[in-house]
């Protein structure tokens, strides 16, 4: 039947509170979810006191800061500070989005930051993505041809190129994937907003040969048909990119071909 | 234990290579029932209080009779495909899955045939 109690290690315990230092002047509260897979313990949430007059001003800034001069144990992927790789998607403030552009001025109150939404935590603020990457795998992502490669580049004329625009920028942080409930409820069958987009950014391609293949490969109650267009993909993307629109058109493509 | 590769997983039982017709059903019985159903409400208000014979004259037009025919094919058609995906959706067991998902469907169309006998009946029969 529908299931009413929540698995384990769902319940959130309150835990260590880290004080700044007695010179701080400007202090503002993290509460991070922490959870360590070696003990038995459930998650908490642990509070550090950030002086943000001796921190740099992004969400991510404040984590390093913590990491570096606060608690060493404290776990999270990050890399490129600026955007553009996608590791340091947490929950931030109730809404996913990336630390490094995420200012911590923007934030009302405590600074409340929690891996994404509803997928497996390895540790703290590390989720378990193999679902997604197999998701993307799925839809191969690559351009697919048979006509045999020019000697020079395939080319695009500048009308089909922008139709590419909106779609190539995503940096599978994976925000808008586990922002959705369907993805939540489904996770296992729907592809979910991010591999959507990918599919439609290689459907989309006037290069690519596969379209038939790819339309095939979603055409499916589950795959494709469990968005419900609730939109939160496209109201999370840290790129300002339209998840839902590229949904939409794969739907329409579909009906177009029946 | 599940040592399934996540590919493996994810790939399932492939792609059922259907699903637009049930969007694409949703979307014409919903366009449907936009205006059958205000025209409904306004049908039905004029009514409140009348006797049966007056109802059964106004049904006994075939206007009225094949409106509210449409009405309920499209509105039960509607709700069991909006149904469906609602118990999809949340309901993970396969045992209560399958169950109220047949419990529905034949729900549905009880549901539709008891109607639209008994407006048939009520323009046709004695």
């Amino acid at each position: 039947m529908v299931e009413f109690n929540l698995p384990a290690n769902s319940r959130v315990t309150e835990g260590k509170t880290v004080k700044a230092g007695p010179d701080a002047t400007n202090i503002r509260k993290f509460k991070i979810y922490r959870w360590d897979p070696d003990t038995d313990d459930l998650p908490r949430v642990d509070t550090y006191e950030v002086d943000l007059d001796r921190c740099g001003p992004m969400v991510l800034d404040g984590l390093i800061k913590i990491k570096n001069e606060m608690d060493p144990t404290l776990t999270f992927r990050r890399s490129c500070r600026e955007g553009v790789c996608g590791s340091c998607a947490f929950n931030i403030d109730g809404t996913n989005t990336l630390a490094c552009i995420k200012a911590i001025d923007d934030i009302k109150g405590d600074v409340k930051i929690y891996p994404l939404p509803h997928m497996p935590v390895i540790k703290d603020l590390v989720p378990d993505l193999n679902v997604p990457y197999a998701q993307l795998k799925s839809i191969e992502p690559w351009l697919q041809a048979d006509t045999p490669a020019p000697t020079r580049e395939r080319l695009q004329s500048p009308e089909e190129r922008e139709k590419l625009d909106g779609l190539w920028e995503c940096i599978l942080c994976f925000c808008c994937q586990t922002s959705c409930p369907s993805y939540w409820w489904n996770g296992d069958r729907y592809m979910g907003p991010a591999i959507l987009l990918q599919s439609y950014r290689w459907i989309a391609d006037s290069r690519d040969e596969a379209t038939g293949k790819r339309l095939d490969n979603l055409n499916d109650p589950f795959r494709l048909y469990r968005c419900h267009t609730i939109m939160n993909c496209t109201n999370t993307c840290p790129k300002h990119l339209n998840p839902g629109l590229a949904i939409a058109e794969i739907k329409k493509a579909i009906a177009a071909r029946q | 234990m599940e040592m399934r590769s996540p590919l493996a997983r994810v790939r399932g039982l492939g792609a059922a290579h259907e699903g637009a017709h049930h969007w694409w059903g949703q979307r014409l019985t919903g366009i449907a029932l936009v205006p059958l159903t205000l025209w409904f409400v306004w049908a039905a208000s004029g009514l409140i209080g009348a006797d049966l014979a007056t109802f059964k004259a106004w049904v006994g037009t075939g206007q009225n009779a094949v409106l509210l025919i449409l009405l309920i094919v499209s509105g039960v058609h509607h709700a069991q495909l909006g149904l469906q995906v609602v118990i999809e959706d949340y309901v993970h067991s396969e045992g209560a899955k399958t169950v109220s998902l047949v419990l529905v469907k034949l729900g549905a169309v009880f549901l539709g045939v008891i109607n639209v006998f008994a407006i048939l009946k009520l323009t046709f029969g004695s």
